[in-house]
């Protein structure tokens, strides 16, 4: 299976996709929508453009807004396979793109005790052998894939210097076994939490988007879409209150995914309308450190906690 | 080269004039970008183009202003301008609180329109923002559009609970307003004098260059976080000038008792020894929400320069008056919350909202006159806009009387003094007041003023 594409000339750059995802920047909104997943005319621009143009997409923007999320939608929009590899201080080529199962080498080496070494040599570095990691996999299959690098910024930076390599050519050399090349580039999406400055190089790569905390009216129509039972008049007001707690400068400001929490848990509450009382009781589910909560308890005049 | 190309390449001309490093890459990407998404939707091509262009979030602020000048929301004037101020008020409370930001824009443009305008002569004529928002005065509306909101609720935002968010909010869509109405001038300008000059130019003054009473949210966040090191550096300026006045004079007595020794000839002047007192300070701040800028900056630096005093006293006021002292410490932990937290936990209003100086000195003189003496310094940090009622000139004369000086520092333009319910001359009269309009000019007066 992996022979065939070696036969590939391997500075054969494949040209981005045939046949477009999306007809329109309305189309994506319209088809991630369906998925559950609501993109601000920003994130649907850019997830338009990072197909028409074949440009990976990186996405930055504080935890929780949905940088991960936009990822799984467009895989689900596009009937892709979702190919995800998971940054963390330490991730390395052997998790990122290949590895050999030296486990198995070893038993065939054994087992096949009246063969040549050559003869050995070649067949434990074929592709029975291989365990391809996300990038690897991403690269080589034939259906359409989006491939999820997640947190890149908690990935150490020589691992940028290989994502580098990857995202410019679409192709990666096993030096036993040959280059492999993409034959449907995958739609890509890298996500930061800019807890380190991705290099320069990177960046222009990619194209780059910021996701923010969504507008009043956006994060409405979340709340509503995740949290049906919830009536329009308290959703309005859940939203209003959180945005008024990310204005205030706190150690962690209330994302969307704390938004919807909030609300799930208003609706189990039963309460109907926000008082005093109801925010006072279920602050903790948005706000997690106790100086950011008694912060806002007393900018929301609450009485003390 | 077409139109298209032409303008996006005047675009990168104008990010990369601004510091930011654009490849052709990233050119040919826009240009890519603008033929996929098209000229019909302004804001997609605005997303599109930032998307292909930056790399990081920072850039945004100086794409934003830049893409507006390129690709202009409209050419000319508004079509239906020729409205007056008080009818252009009236649509922009309306506007402001139904949170509509289409006709936000449009009132921007059609206030521009009418009132930003200067000059006559071709080269000399402009539009000014600054001007438009002077005449405009969109922040005095917060009051009309809170109680519109709240008498007609007509807007479904909930109500209840969230309504102590109002005022926030309301401040956050005036600051929009402002924001649009910088982003309109600009363009107007940019259309006579040609944009390339003015995308160049750098749009935005410094924070410190900014007036107080026209800095958005923004340029006073940045102020507030320029505050510890302004104070060091007046604190070393304080230093040399306390070093000065003790080197300064010769006390005589001790220099004739000590010739005595050496025949009656005067050989060393003996100097005069501070006395090791430091001055003490009373702070008397308006922070109604149309000074509070000018107030909560000039209380964290004063606090920022704490150990330059023996002792000192902060009092805020709107229309009662409350000691904020112990507010104050804690300002230093939470620079950014101290505005709102003083508004929150002293009493600052009576029955109405809106600024008396009158009734505030009034309380002061009453309640608070022994924080007064011979070695204290005051100053009043306000606009000195009564409201029309009566500015109690007698309780300004009291406290000048007891304190060693007494400076009023205020934000406006010196030639809006006295205009409308400015009772500044009145004042003035009294104690010696300075124009105080940025952060640049307040430096330069503390430096000069503050006791030593
Ligand atoms: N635009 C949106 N439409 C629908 N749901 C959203 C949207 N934005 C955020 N959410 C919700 O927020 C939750 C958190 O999103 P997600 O995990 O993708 O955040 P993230 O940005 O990847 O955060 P982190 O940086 O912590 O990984 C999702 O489960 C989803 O329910
Ligand atoms: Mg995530």
């Amino acid at each position: 299976m992996l022979n065939k594409r070696l036969d590939r000339s391997p500075d054969l750059i494949p040209d981005p996709p045939e046949a477009p995802l999306f007809t329109s920047v309305d189309d994506v909104c319209a088809r991630l929508a369906e998925t559950g997943y609501l993109a601000s005319p920003a994130v649907a621009t850019t997830v338009f453009l990072a197909d028409r143009l074949g440009k990976p997409l990186l996405v930055e923007g504080p935890a929780g807004v949905g940088k991960t999320e936009l990822a799984k939608a467009v895989a689900q929009v596009a009937g892709a396979r979702l190919v995800r590899l998971q940054c963390y201080e330490g991730v390395d080529e052997s998790r990122a793109l290949y590895e050999w199962n030296h486990a198995k080498q070893l038993l065939r080496i054994s087992a096949g005790r009246d063969e040549s070494w050559d003869e050995t040599r070649t067949d434990i570095f074929s592709e029975e052998f291989l365990l391809p990691r996300p990038l690897l996999t991403a690269i080589r299959g034939d259906e359409p894939t989006v491939l999820l690098i997640d947190e890149t910024d908690k990935a150490d930076v020589e691992m940028e210097g290989l994502l580098l390599e990857v995202l410019s050519d679409f192709q990666i050399t096993v030096p036993e076994l040959g280059t492999v090349s993409a034959t449907r580039r995958p739609f890509v999406v890298l996500t930061s939490n800019a807890g380190r400055e991705l290099s320069e190089a990177l960046r222009r790569r990619c194209l780059f988007l910021h996701i923010g905390f969504p507008e009043e009216e956006l994060e409405r129509r979340i709340v509503r879409l995740k949290v049906p039972g919830l009536t329009e008049a308290l959703a309005a007001s859940v939203v209003r209150v959180v945005g008024a707690l990310r204005a205030m400068d706190l150690r962690k400001a209330p994302s969307v995914a704390e938004t919807v929490d909030w609300a799930r848990t208003l609706l189990a509450l039963g309460a109907g309308a926000l008082d005093e009382t109801v925010v006072r009781d279920s602050l903790g589910v948005i706000l997690k450190h106790q100086d950011d909560i008694q912060k806002a308890a007393a900018k929301l005049d609450l009485d003390a906690l | 080269m077409t139109e298209v190309a032409e303008r996006i390449t005047g675009l990168v001309g104008a990010l990369r004039a601004h510091g930011m490093r654009i490849g052709t890459g990233e050119s040919v990407d826009a240009a890519r970008a603008a033929r996929e998404l098209g000229f019909a939707d302004r804001e997609l091509l605005r997303e599109g183009l930032a998307a292909t262009l930056l790399h990081g979030p920072g850039q945004r602020a100086v794409f934003d202003p830049v893409f507006d000048l390129y690709f202009p929301r409209a050419v000319g004037g508004p079509a239906d301008a020729g409205s007056d101020r008080d009818e252009l008020r009236d649509r922009l409370a309306e506007a402001l609180a139904a949170g509509d930001q289409v006709m936000m824009a449009r009132l921007a443009a059609e206030a521009v329109d009418g009132m930003g305008g200067y000059g006559s002569s071709p080269g000399s004529d402009g539009f000014s923002a600054y001007q438009t928002l002077d005449r405009l005065r969109p922040q005095t509306l917060l009051a009309r559009v809170r109680s519109d909101l709240r008498g007609g609720n007509g807007d479904g935002s909930g109500g209840g609970f969230a309504d102590r968010l109002l005022d926030d909010e309301i401040r956050g869509r005036i600051e929009q307003f402002r924001r649009m109405v910088g982003a309109e001038a600009r363009r107007r300008v940019a259309e006579r004098r040609g944009r390339d000059e003015i995308a160049r130019r750098g749009v935005v003054p410094t924070a410190d260059r900014v007036d107080f009473l026209f800095a958005g949210r923004d340029q006073l966040a940045e102020l507030r976080r320029a505050v510890q090191p302004l104070a060091r550096k007046l604190a070393t300026r304080l230093a040399a000038r306390r070093r000065r006045a003790a080197r300064g004079t010769v006390d005589l007595r001790r220099t004739l008792r000590s010739s005595l020794s050496t025949g009656g000839v005067p050989m060393r002047p003996v100097l005069r020894r501070r006395r090791p007192v430091r001055p003490e300070l009373v702070l008397l701040c308006d922070v109604s929400g149309s000074v509070s800028g000018f107030s909560d900056f000039t209380m964290l630096l004063v606090q920022a320069l704490h150990d330059q005093f023996s002792k000192i006293r902060v009092f805020a006021f709107v229309n009662r008056l409350d000691e904020v002292t112990g507010l104050l410490d804690h300002g230093r932990a939470d620079p950014d919350g101290l505005g709102a937290r003083i508004r929150a936990e002293a009493t600052l209003t009576g029955w109405h909202g809106s600024s008396d100086y009158g009734v505030a000195l009034g309380e002061f003189a009453e309640r608070y006159g022994a924080a007064v003496g011979p070695r204290t310094t005051v100053f009043v940090l306000g606009d000195a806009r009564t409201n029309m009622s009566d500015p109690n000139l007698a309780a300004v004369r009291e406290v000048a009387r007891r304190a060693r000086r007494v400076y009023w520092l205020n934000p406006e333009p010196q030639d809006r003094w006295g205009t409308g319910d400015s009772a500044a001359p009145a004042y003035a009269e009294l104690v010696e007041m300075h124009e105080c309009r940025t952060a640049r000019q307040l430096s330069a007066l503390i430096a000069r003023l503050l006791p030593v």
